[in-house]
């Protein structure tokens, strides 16, 4: 059963409400989006959505109790509350250099969690 | 890292977030041999070291980086070209003659002086008594920036159940935040009726977690006596007086208010700095010096802005400026025209600028514009009589800012006008 909805298309900050008819993962038909990116960006959320993640871990003896991360890629939206909860089981020591890998791979998806500023040790 | 403080400095910038950083370097870097940032904060960086999600420096280094990692490449750019700084320090004072009083941490109270000064001490949000929310006065009820710092910084959350007032960015940032930490946000509620941050961060904040918003939509009153237990939301109508019959009862342990922010300029004001009443900042040149000869100002405290990029970017050319103005290269007799805002545009940065600027480099003016426009619009600049510059946009919205850049081929026309009246109007 072909679906209506509307999507905004986010690639770039003009922000194009977009009207996108699909049958599950396929795209029969989009309109409203201005530019031929728009298209991309629906495929793209309908089959494999990713989105960038950004959280905090814990640290023993820092400046700070936390210490800011992120993924270096996007990751699979639907996996996101897995990947917050193995962060959320970390812990790391001071000092902590911007970029460091706080985490391997957690997903197995082939992206690492960095750190995102120096934390020095007190 | 000013162990050894001298009581005269070059160029002396009160404030290290961005602009305060980029200052410094780009005064140090046009010759001034001793420049001091100043900062009541433990750390250099500003606010950008709680702003850990992504989307900082897309205009400058063509990458999303994290607030913090943003903030570090300064950090290290300033500690390479040699500025000096003094952290936990409290700048409680600044004279027209640039004479600076200060008290901190390792020097305890300080006289310090300087040949130019550099305002970079950024804004802080509006709170509950700037918008008069009735009720009582319980615990529970933050400004969004306050709940950031917590969150991300010292690690508390300070709620289970939120809802969020003000549809800007650190509000919706920050219903993303919390989702992510477990805790449930049962609404954000937004009074004027379209969204007032990035549409980009409506869908990855509040669409993606089901986060609903309500536009035209505000709270009525706060419930609760210890801490707050709900509060009345309601509909306003296009004169912002409440719909009767729409009041809905939501319950929540926290309000956040992400209700505007306000350039923090009472050191300026002690100084004799003249500000814009529609900015909230100090009336600037294109160098941003303002009308106190001698005090220049740089990113939030002239004006709040949406990308931190062009915040950098001012501050470089303040910390020039500032560095030119020590070392007595400067227009000791500039013949200003001023910039005003027409059509559809709330205001202009800077408010004057000097023609014989465009020998030398280009200017740019920015602006916001009174609605969201969303057709294509033609910028456009004009000297009562005719047009000097035009530059088309694909829209114009009041929460992003537009603007359009003077080049030298403009100069002539520029010092034959007697203003520059700037205008966004349909293509
Ligand atoms: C709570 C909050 C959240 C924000 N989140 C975002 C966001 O998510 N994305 C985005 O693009 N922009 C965000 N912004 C906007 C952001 O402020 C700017 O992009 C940028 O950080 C402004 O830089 P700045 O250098 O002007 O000010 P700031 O970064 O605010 O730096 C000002 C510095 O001055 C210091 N200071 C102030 N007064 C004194 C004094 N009297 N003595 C000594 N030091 C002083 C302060 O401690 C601070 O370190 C946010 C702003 C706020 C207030
Ligand atoms: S469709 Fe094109 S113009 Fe519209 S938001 Fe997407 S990328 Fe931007």
């Amino acid at each position: 059963m072909p679906v209506t909805e509307k999507m905004i298309c986010i690639t770039c900050p003009m922000g194009c409400t977009l009207e996108v008819t699909h049958e599950g993962e396929t795209l029969l038909n989009v309109e409203g989006n201005t530019c031929p990116r728009g298209e991309k960006y629906v495929k793209e959320e309908l089959t494999d959505p990713r989105r960038m993640v950004a959280t905090t871990v814990k640290v023993k003896g820092g400046l700070h109790p936390l210490v800011p991360v992120y993924t270096q890629a996007p990751v699979p939206k639907p996996r996101i509350f897995e990947l917050l909860a193995k962060i959320r089981q970390a812990e790391i020591e001071a000092p902590v250099e911007i970029n460091q890998v706080v985490l391997e791979d957690p997903l197995g998806e082939g992206v690492n969690v960095i750190a995102s500023r120096d934390l020095p040790e007190v | 890292m000013s162990q050894q403080l001298k009581s005269k400095y070059d160029v002396i910038v009160i404030g290290a977030g961005p602009g305060g950083l980029a200052a410094a370097s780009a005064a140090k870097e046009n010759g001034a041999d001793d420049v001091l940032m100043i900062d009541r904060d433990l750390e250099l960086g500003g606010i950008l070291l709680q702003c850990i999600h992504n989307g900082f420096g897309v205009e400058i280094f063509k990458e999303d980086l994290p607030g913090p990692s943003y903030a570090q490449h300064y950090i290290d750019k300033a500690r390479e070209v040699g500025v000096d700084w003094l952290l936990d320090t409290m700048v409680l004072d600044v004279t027209r003659d640039r004479k600076i009083y200060a008290t901190g941490t390792d020097h305890g109270f300080v006289e310090l002086e300087a040949d130019a000064v550099v305002m970079a001490m950024g804004c802080r949000e509006r709170t509950r008594a700037q918008i008069k929310i009735p009720g009582p006065r319980p615990s529970g009820v933050y400004t969004a920036g306050t709940a950031q710092r917590w969150v991300n910084v010292e690690g508390y959350i300070p709620g289970k159940n939120f809802v969020i007032l003000g549809s800007g960015d650190i509000g919706m940032i920050m219903a993303r935040r919390v989702t992510f930490e477990g805790a449930h946000v049962a609404r954000v509620l937004e009074v004027m009726p379209y969204l007032t941050g990035l549409s980009r961060n409506y869908v990855q904040c509040l669409l993606d977690f089901d986060i609903p918003l309500q536009l035209r939509h505000t709270v009525k009153r706060i419930i609760g006596n210890d801490r707050i237990e709900a509060v009345e939301a309601a509909q306003v109508d296009e004169n912002w007086n409440y719909i009767p019959g729409s009041e809905e009862i939501i319950p929540c342990d926290t309000l956040l208010l992400s209700v505007g922010l306000i350039p923090e300029n009472e050191l300026s004001q002690k100084a004799g700095v003249a500000l814009d009443l529609v900015t909230g900042g100090p009336f600037v040149d294109d160098g941003f010096q303002t009308n106190v000869p001698g005090i220049f100002a740089a990113g939030n405290v002239v004006h709040v802005y949406d990308l931190v990029d062009w915040v950098t970017t001012a501050g470089l050319t303040a910390g020039k400026r500032a560095a030119q103005f020590a070392q007595g290269y400067c227009n000791e007799n500039p013949q200003y025209v001023p910039t005003a805002a027409g059509e559809n545009v709330r205001y202009v940065v800077p408010q004057k600028i000097d023609p014989e600027t465009l020998t030398e480099e280009q200017i740019m003016l920015q602006m916001r514009v009174t609605q969201p426009m969303e057709h294509a619009v033609s910028i456009e600049i004009h000297d009562g009589k005719n047009l000097i510059a035009k530059k088309r946009a694909r829209y114009a919205r009041p929460g992003e800012m537009a603007s359009i850049t003077l080049k030298g081929r403009d100069y002539d026309a520029v010092r034959q006008a007697e203003k520059l009246e700037v205008r966004i109007v349909p293509k």
